[in-house]
């Protein structure tokens, strides 16, 4: 199937089987490798992307779900060599160990400040629900988004 | 993981879904916001040879006061249900349990009719239907028909929608009044319930739903009944596994699941004031 939709405001179309994952199309087809796979089954969120301003699970949508749709990745949150307010506050706060789940926790904290303009220690913690670290990094992820609302703990 | 390969077919319309449903008959499965069925595909469990996309029915995704009811176009998200002032002023209790839904991510992309349609009993979604007393409109190759919440579920991932039938509508009594709770136990975030109770008091009377006691989501009948007959909440919440057999498995023996859910009924009937 031909599918075509935006990917950090740049076109991208393909021939695509049903069956491929966006996951695969965004780093394989797009060859925007920022999107990481972890555990594959919509747990992790290591894969976190925004669709249509959302952060989902993209090992958990279809590409053919996608056509027509606006995508950003981990790779379009930056200004050039200036970082989004989030991605600079994880470096300032340290708020990952291996960095992994990193792109994932980044755009899920995105798009949870986009609901929650202002939230609390509890709202972020249930906001990030969705992702795992597994170098038990919560406590400086938590700080770094607190931070970047504005509201640093 | 990647599904077996299947045929792609995206439905324009409600009427156009049904119109394939019945050209592909056992061969096809719904795909709504696809956080069910897209996991079943990739493990294997799900095969479908064709699929029938009905994400982009848009006129299928509304919230909106209809009489003495709360009517939810089936294709409506997870987010919008949860964040919906209509819901939060009628039907408090289904947003309450669609927060306890997977996680943000889920939410966005799942809808309130695939999670019905899906049959889970380990699902949030059909034990506040159940308290609810929510009814589903179905539309087929011959019309349109309503069916009971209490008639809807038939057996482990099994409901009543025929395979070349669509899940359009749910309906639900607005009870503006009504106290609830919703009890879910389980050991880490996002994860399923290990037992869930969904509860619902009004004047004199309750509903309970209860997550995973059974192969399908029930209703704790006994408890109603007791309540209706003037119990409180502790005798009341004795009769909640009355009957039941709930699967065993590493979370949680019969047994367990048994205590749980009279221990999650009692604090449900509690909490709403019962």
């Amino acid at each position: 199937m031909q599918v075509s939709m935006t990917i950090n405001g740049n076109p991208v179309s393909g021939d695509v089987e049903p069956r491929m994952l966006l996951v695969h199309f965004i780093r394989d087809r797009a060859g925007l490798t920022g999107t990481n796979i972890g555990c594959d089954s919509s747990s992790c969120g290591a894969c976190t992307i925004h669709l249509d301003g959302e952060a989902v699970k993209s090992c958990t949508v279809l590409t053919v779900q996608a056509d027509g749709c606006e995508i950003t990745t981990i790779e379009g949150l930056a200004d050039g060599d200036i970082l989004h307010p989030m991605q600079q506050a994880f470096h300032e706060c340290h708020a990952l160990q291996c960095g992994y789940c990193t792109p994932g926790m980044v755009m899920a904290a995105v798009s949870l400040l986009d609901e929650v303009p202002n939230p609390s220690e509890e709202d972020v913690r249930e906001g990030l629900e969705g992702n795992l670290c597994r170098c038990t990094g919560y406590h400086n992820i938590v700080r770094a988004v607190l931070q970047a609302a504005g509201n640093p703990s | 993981m990647i599904p077996a390969a299947f045929d792609y077919e995206l439905a324009t319309s409600a009427d156009h879904a049904v119109e394939l449903l019945v050209e592909h008959g056992d061969d096809a499965k719904v795909l709504a916001g696809g956080h069910s069925l897209i996991p079943l595909m990739k493990y294997r469990l799900a095969a479908p040879a064709v699929v029938v996309d009905v994400g982009r029915l848009v006129d299928l995704s509304y919230v909106r006061e209809d009489g003495e009811h709360l009517a939810i176009g089936a294709l409506t998200r997870h987010r919008d249900v949860e964040t919906h002032e209509l819901v939060a002023a009628n039907a408090g209790l289904l947003a309450e349990a669609t927060r306890h839904v997977g996680d943000p991510q889920v939410r966005h992309r799942g809808t309130i009719g695939g999670a019905l349609a899906h049959g889970d009993p380990a699902s949030d979604i059909p034990a506040a239907l159940l308290a609810l007393r929510g009814t589903l409109v179905i539309q087929g190759p011959s019309g349109t028909r309503e069916v009971d919440i209490d008639d809807f579920f038939t057996g482990f991932l099994e409901t009543a929608l025929g395979p070349d039938e669509l899940l359009t509508e749910v309906r639900i009594p607005r009870v503006p009044n009504a106290a609830w709770s919703f009890q879910k136990f389980n050991r880490r975030a996002q994860d399923w319930a290990i037992v869930g109770a969904a509860v619902l008091v009004g004047d004199g009377s309750c509903g309970v739903g209860l997550v995973n006691m059974d192969s399908r989501p029930v209703r704790a009948g006994a408890v109603e009944a007791a309540v209706a007959a003037g119990s409180g909440a502790v005798d009341a919440a004795e009769s909640a596994a009355d009957g039941l057999e709930p699967p065993a498995d590493l979370n949680a023996s019969s047994e367990y699941r048994c205590h749980l859910a009279r221990v999650l009924t009692r604090r449900g009937l509690e909490e709403a004031g019962c």
